[in-house]
């Protein structure tokens, strides 16, 4: 294994157990950096250890009491240095995995949501500052200051680092679970890195979770949804999923996400995003687009608006209906919907008004389409789309 | 350990009927209660109206006091309580059942140098 590899699937590890060790998010972070740049001066020379995790984690512990004991004898504090010595060992090989308990804090809802997904990449992802910025397009000195301020949070307001009891699980599961969603969908319109991250996050998740099936759900869902990630795009343009190439479908992504759905029905406690995950594993079961079980897809948006009756999920539904009744009642239901400043919303209304032959309508609705929609790929898709009205 | 302090934000203008408010000081008062058993209560009072504030300032060497809050606001912090609990969350369960008793929102904000 390399060091970049080891940095990619341990990082997040190797700083929540530090975090834990030293309750200090800053301590933790900087001892991790430097057992890595130990690791890039020392592995190439002498090899990687037996056990990477362990030596990462053993040598940040260490690093971290050297740097505590210096900073307490610099400021005369005697007493403080000769305590740190007394931190707990970290047995190298075994190490608990602490990251659970380090997701609910980066997710905490005392935290403002951008910084909830900042820190989340930042900690447990193990991206740089400037890489973060880069995925969400603002300056890294503003980002830089979002995450000393929300640091600064967790540790002046002293935001526990624990797993939430009971009672608040459900509510702040489904916090943890949007902030990993909203990272993939950065991550839908070409950051393909972000939506790695949001997948290797899952999986962590639905690792340290396996019972929880929301988790399981939202895993199903990314891996659906990316299994389809080469055929989205051709040739730097936007293909729907009724006009993908399906042979160009991740099979194994697709077996993967499939098996999860299934687990989930097992468990038998539907929630949105194992219902959204059921949605995509039929649009998966179908060989050609004109195979699709729209009838089941309309049953599990039905379900879906009992559960979590949003806007959203009934635009999507409309696409449903439209396949099933016809695009007539699908527009009664669009236009009931209040979403001015969704892009989709226009865009399917666009389609619909279309299929109706309402050429003058459907052109208003692609323009107003076009001045809400934010990516680029997807603006020129729009723009084609516009141009190709008769 | 660590200090936080509720405060509860009131909006300016109407009280809500004697009989709503008799029912509001017996839930703070089984809250209060509770906190004391849990030795987490270290204050808590209910403030008069910004109309009973004087702000002093300093002007070059004079001292002046004047009638009037510190700023005119549409709300104002109608009342503080100063609570001992091992972490956030724990605060934010207190402020949760402040707030359904009063319908009110609370700020939670720590000391500094509160935790030991």
């Amino acid at each position: 294994m390399t060091v970049e590899q080891v940095f990619r699937e341990e990082h997040g590890r190797a700083v929540a157990v530090l975090v834990r060790v030293f309750g200090d998010v800053d301590v933790a972070e900087e001892a991790v950096q430097d057992a890595f740049a130990e690791a890039v001066r020392r592995w190439p020379v002498s090899g990687p250890p037996p056990s990477p995790a362990g030596w990462i984690i053993t040598t940040a512990r260490n690093k971290a009491i050297d740097r505590l004991r210096r900073e307490a004898v610099r400021d005369g504090k005697q007493v403080q240095a000769a305590l740190v010595g007394d931190v707990e060992p970290v047995e190298e090989g075994v190490v608990r995995d602490e990251r659970l308990r380090l997701i609910f804090t980066c997710c905490h809802p005392a935290l403002a949501p951008q910084a909830r997904v900042a820190l989340t990449l930042r900690l447990l992802g193990g991206l740089t500052t400037a890489e973060i910025s880069r995925a969400f397009l603002v300056p890294e000195k503003t980002m830089a200051q979002r995450l000393v301020r929300a640091k600064g949070k967790i540790r002046d307001a002293r935001i526990p680092y624990r797993v939430p009891e009971k009672e608040d699980l459900p509510e702040r599961l489904s916090g943890v679970l949007a902030v990993i969603y909203l990272v993939f969908n950065q991550g839908y319109g070409g950051r393909d890195e972000l939506a790695a991250e949001a997948v290797r996050l899952g999986r962590a998740l639905a690792e340290l979770m396996p019972d929880e099936p929301e988790v399981l759900g939202l895993l199903a869902l990314m891996l659906l949804i990316e299994s389809r990630r080469p055929a989205r795009m051709v040739d730097g343009e936007l293909v729907l999923l009724g006009d993908q190439d399906r042979g160009l479908w991740d099979r194994a992504l697709v077996a993967e996400g499939q098996a999860l759905v299934r687990r989930c029905l097992r468990m038998n406690r539907p929630g949105p995003y194992q219902i959204q995950a059921a949605v995509n594993a039929v649009h998966s079961d179908a060989a050609r687009a004109a195979d699709t079980r729209w009838d089941q897809i309309l049953k599990l948006y039905d379900q879906l608006m009992v559960v979590a009756p949003t806007p959203v999920a009934a635009l999507n539904r409309a696409v449903a209906v439209a396949e099933v009744e016809g695009a007539g009642a699908a527009l009664a239901i669009v236009d009931e919907l209040d979403l001015p400043g969704y892009y989709l919303f226009h865009a399917i209304r666009a389609d619909l008004l279309r299929r109706l032959g309402r050429v003058g309508d459907a052109a208003a609705a692609y323009d107003r389409a076009i001045e809400t929609v934010e990516n680029e790929a997807e603006l020129a898709f729009l723009k084609r789309r516009r141009s190709r009205l008769p | 350990m660590m200090l936080y302090a509720l405060n509860m934000i009131q909006p300016v203008g109407e009280k809500p009927p004697p009989e709503a408010l008799e029912k509001v000081m017996a839930e703070l008062g089984v809250i209060r209660r509770d906190l004391e058993a849990q030795e987490a209560w270290v204050f808590g009072r209910p403030l008069h109206g910004p109309e009973a504030s004087t702000v002093v300032r300093c002007r070059g060497d004079e001292i002046v006091a004047m009638d009037g809050p510190w700023t005119e606001g549409k709300e104002f912090i109608g009342g503080l309580m100063i609570i001992q609990v091992r972490d956030l969350d724990a605060a934010l369960q207190v402020a949760a059942r402040y707030a359904k008793a009063t319908g009110l929102p609370l700020e939670v904000r720590p000391f500094q140098g509160g935790s030991d």
